[in-house]
């Protein structure tokens, strides 16, 4: 079970950001001309919330180098889809390789910046996003395992606590992993923290909320300066 | 010249024994040689050990091969969401699975290819991947030792062949295609279109005639997610 042993904790009554708010967050992070990848779930929605005036060229596993916004329907080419299948655009610039090529991208530290979901993250920034323990079926891994590996700065979207309130960041992950050590940021519904040598940096909190609440439905501790500055859409 | 064009879709797939290792080209959706598929499914090929990114899209894709249990093992980086024979399957314990990371899935055909033993690797160490594999540290950094996959015969997806079996692809529907054409024993390839020797410009060639042994002409199919 998720946060076996950690106590769960009374989520405080305030407003969380949505899906999309964490997506827009994330995608500040961004910058012009970065090569980027992004995983499925929330960090597939950042393509629509990029700074003005930036361009950043999207990277597919299966093997497209500056991916632009979904196709509309009449111009979907379903030869030209991103790794969710989904049909979509070119920006100029854009390439075609195979697939060994795209993943040596994401291992060997060619990109700029790769966006994952995740499951847990542990302190020390381990990701577990690939199975559920118990779930139906075989799971799958995908891109996972090579993007975390190599990717220069792994950023992880996600809820900051399942369903059930139990936290999603850990001393130590219970779920199967995906990478050890290889989340630089987190980008949460109430918090944006960095994996720092020195431990989890509370960067800044969704508005309304203070560090020590954002702590306790946090399952491992943060580092807290005395004023977090609250988190903006851009 | 060898001949490599066959005139059907079943004779292209003649002789693949019960038992075979085959590799499949394609992802999501795209580069699927899904002509070649139906042709093995009605040849009633059996034992097969698949090495493909996923595992069908209902009854497309490898999803016909799940339903008629031709299927005895893969090797795979993602199932998929829509692979429901598959999982039927393997719930079963009718099909074993060895999951694969995508890209390392990737290197182990193309050290197949390459005629090299084996690599380290960093993805995956202290994961379920790394579970029974040597680690040692190279560089400072935990590794994992990853061996190469072959395999009997490749089944591709291009979209124009020469008859020397020079290939190109389409947009994103290249994939995983050119790798495992490389790195199996025999390639087979359907094509949409079959062109003279010289017809292709050297310069836009993806994957080189050596690699290619049959080549059919086959209008693509492709099913939706």
């Amino acid at each position: 079970m998720p946060g076996d042993g950690i106590q769960k904790n009374v989520m405080p009554d305030k407003p969380r950001l949505s899906r999309e708010q964490i997506a827009q967050r994330a995608a500040q992070e961004l910058t012009d001309g970065a090569y980027v990848n992004l995983g499925w779930g929330i960090p597939n929605l950042m393509g629509e919330y990029l700074p003005k005036g930036i361009t950043v060229y999207f990277h597919s596993e299966n093997g497209i180098l500056g991916m632009g916004r979904r196709a509309r329907p009449g111009e979907e080419d379903f030869d030209q889809v991103d790794a969710m299948k989904v049909p979509v655009t070119l920006i100029p610039g854009a390439s075609f390789f195979h697939q060994a090529d795209a993943h040596l991208m994401t291992r060997g530290g060619h990109l700029d910046v790769a966006v994952l979901g995740g499951f847990q993250v542990s302190e020390k920034g381990d990701l577990a996003n690939w199975k559920i323990p118990g779930a139906k079926g075989s799971g799958g891994i995908g891109g996972a395992m090579d993007i975390a590996a190599g990717a220069k700065t792994l950023i992880v979207c996600m809820e900051h606590t399942t369903k059930d309130g139990a936290p999603k960041i850990v001393k130590q992950c219970t779920y199967p992993l995906t990478g050890l050590a290889c989340v630089d940021t987190i980008v949460t519904d109430v918090a944006v923290i960095d994996v720092n040598p020195e431990g989890l940096v509370l960067r800044e909190v969704a508005p309304g909320w203070t560090a020590e609440e954002v702590q306790n439905v946090t399952g491992a501790p943060l580092i807290a300066k005395e004023r977090i500055p609250d988190m903006t859409l851009g | 010249m060898k001949q490599k064009v066959f005139a059907s879709l079943d004779e292209a797939v003649s002789g693949i024994p019960d038992g075979a290792r085959i590799m499949f080209g394609g992802f999501g959706g795209a580069g699927f040689p899904n002509n070649l598929i139906q042709a093995l499914a009605r040849k009633g090929t059996k034992n097969i050990t698949a090495i493909s990114n996923n595992c069908g899209t209902r009854e497309g894709e490898l999803g016909l091969m799940f339903k008629n249990n031709q299927i005895k093992h893969v090797i795979a980086s993602f199932p998929g969401p829509h692979a429901n024979h598959f999982q039927d399957r393997y719930a079963a314990r009718e099909v074993t699975l060895e999951l694969v990371p995508q890209g390392i899935l990737c290197e182990r055909m193309r050290a197949a290819a390459a005629g090299l033993t084996g690599f380290y690797t960093t993805v995956g160490v202290g994961t379920e991947v790394a579970e029974g594999k040597e680690e040692r540290m190279i560089g400072g950094k935990r590794s994992i030792l990853e061996m190469p996959i072959h395999a009997d015969y490749a089944f591709i997806k291009a979209q124009k062949a020469d008859e020397l079996g020079n290939l190109t692809y389409r947009l994103a529907a290249r994939n995983f295609n050119p790798i495992m054409a490389m790195a199996a024993k025999m390639t087979i390839v359907e094509a949409e279109e079959i062109v003279p020797v010289g017809s292709i410009d050297p310069e836009n060639v993806i994957t080189p005639a050596i690699f290619v042994h049959r080549i059919v002409q086959a209008k693509g199919l492709r099913y939706a997610g």
